[in-house]
């Protein structure tokens, strides 16, 4: 499994989120409000659509289709529509680097 | 002209797939990350507010209304006491169902669940329906939430004024999914793992209007009615007024909601009531965004959007005539101008995409 640098530390606000796109996949980054750092697949499992335009509260993301909410820590389907979890990835933080695992 | 095809199971809806209509990707008027985060985010304070308003007008309107029953001094407070329940728990409904409303999850559960009863739907089913709504808005065969369906059914309009083709669609509906369960066409966006819930809710629903019909008989007296039940009738007029707006003479079909959606100023009463979708280009348009940021929201994105309605008849006065243009050719519709400031519609991808022509 590689690790993939994609982001500065200092990229994503505390409680916010960004897309990376790499190799053909999407990703969603988020950046907790303790300081931590965690990987999602990039689209909801509900329907085709980015995550990196729904809010995060605490430890939850929301989609910003039908407000369907995720865990991003464990990608557990926390609210209706979304019934699938989410793909979560490693991630590790080197200097001021986010790296993440992909698949 | 084409004739449209609102089934969910039927040939418009499977077009709409094959032709990657449906669960497209729509337009948005860019606005900055920060901006947006802002507007975003959630409070439980605005919403506590209106429904202590809310619930506390109700109970005072419905108890001078029981103490000055019979007499026609009633009237008044029925009057107020329906618009709330059959009209204000529709916007309850839509907003506690988008899980803006309030921040805490429980309080948008229960308002959403007790809106969903006095509006007379199935909480677990039109959790669903809304948003295939926000999914495919006006796309039809796959929108389950059109309102005005071409030709307008123009008796059917008028009798939604006064909840009837809602209630009768209700109670068939709520008996089979009492008794029978889960409809056919409800399957093609409820997720099965909902049905027990649907069955559920619609036997819970059914035992208090049961309830309410067995103690109006015993008291052999419509008075229990007058609170629940009939109110979706006689309040109902205030949601089908606003709601026949939201998208009313616009564009079906396309995947741009300043060609299918309605934003129109209304005063604060109507704004209460409707909980400000009278935002509504800005609310399909972001659908995080609770209704009380929609006002901001279309301060920072209205340089992009056709100019708003200025008023509920001046709202009217436009859609009306599209609509009775509408029942003559199914194909017409309300092209409504830009500012210079705003980004053109993609009207070469729409016409394609419909096989037909813009009207004026
Ligand atoms: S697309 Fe994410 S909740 Fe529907």
């Amino acid at each position: 499994m590689p690790w993939i640098d994609a982001c500065a530390t200092s990229d994503i606000d505390a409680e916010d989120l960004i897309r990376f796109d790499h190799a053909g996949a999407t990703y969603a980054i988020y950046h907790s409000p303790d300081g931590k750092f965690y990987a999602t697949a990039g689209k909801c499992t509900h329907e085709d659509v980015h995550l990196a335009d729904g809010l995060v509260m605490d430890h939850l993301i929301e989609c910003p289709k039908h407000n369907g909410q995720f865990d991003y820590r464990t990608g557990e389907a926390k609210r209706a529509p979304v019934c699938i979890n989410l793909k979560t990835f490693k991630t590790k933080v080197e200097g001021t680097r986010v790296y993440i695992e992909v698949a | 002209m084409t004739k449209r095809d609102y089934s969910l199971l039927g040939p418009d809806g499977q077009r709409a797939v094959d032709i990657g209509l449906a669960a497209a990707e729509w337009y948005h008027t860019d606005v900055p990350r920060k901006v947006m985060k802002e507007l975003m985010q959630r409070s439980d304070q605005p919403a506590i507010r209106d429904t202590v308003i809310l619930y506390g007008c109700m109970v005072a309107f419905a108890a001078m209304g029981i103490a000055l029953w019979p007499s026609l001094w009633s009237i008044p407070f029925w009057l107020a006491y329906g618009v709330l329940y059959g009209s204000a728990s529709d916007s309850r409904w839509h907003e506690a169902g988008h899980g803006t409303a309030f921040k805490t999850p429980w309080m948008n559960n229960a308002v959403y669940e007790i809106a969903s009863f006095m509006i007379m739907r199935n909480s677990a089913t039109w959790r669903w329906s809304h948003a295939r709504h926000h999914t495919d808005t006006y796309i039809v065969g796959r929108d389950p939430e059109i309102a005005i369906m071409r030709p307008p059914a123009f008796a059917r309009l008028l009798l939604a004024f006064v909840g009837v083709p809602d209630v009768i669609a209700f109670f068939p509906r709520l008996v089979y999914n009492a008794f029978i369960g889960v409809h056919p066409t409800e399957k093609t966006y409820v997720p099965h793992s909902e049905w027990s819930k649907v069955v559920r809710v619609a036997r819970i629903t059914l035992a208090i209007y049961a309830a309410t019909l067995a103690l109006a008989v015993w008291m052999q007296s419509i008075l229990p009615l007058m609170v629940i039940g009939l109110p979706r009738m006689y309040g109902a007029w205030h949601h089908i007024m606003t709601g026949l707006l939201q998208h009313g003479g616009l564009a079906d079909n396309v995947i741009d909601h300043r060609l299918n959606s309605r934003t129109v100023y209304m005063n604060p009463i109507s704004r209460f009531i409707y909980w400000n979708m009278n935002y509504h280009v800005e609310h399909h348009m972001f659908p995080m965004v609770p209704y009380h940021a929609l006002p901001a929201l279309h301060e920072a994105i209205k340089h992009d959007l056709p100019r708003p309605n200025a008023s509920i008849g001046e709202a009217f006065a436009e859609m009306w005539p599209a609509l009775r243009r509408q029942f003559a050719y199914e194909d017409y519709f309300l092209h409504r101008d830009l500012p210079e400031t705003a980004k053109p519609y993609r009207m070469d991808f729409h016409e394609g995409a419909l096989g037909q022509t813009a009207a004026e």
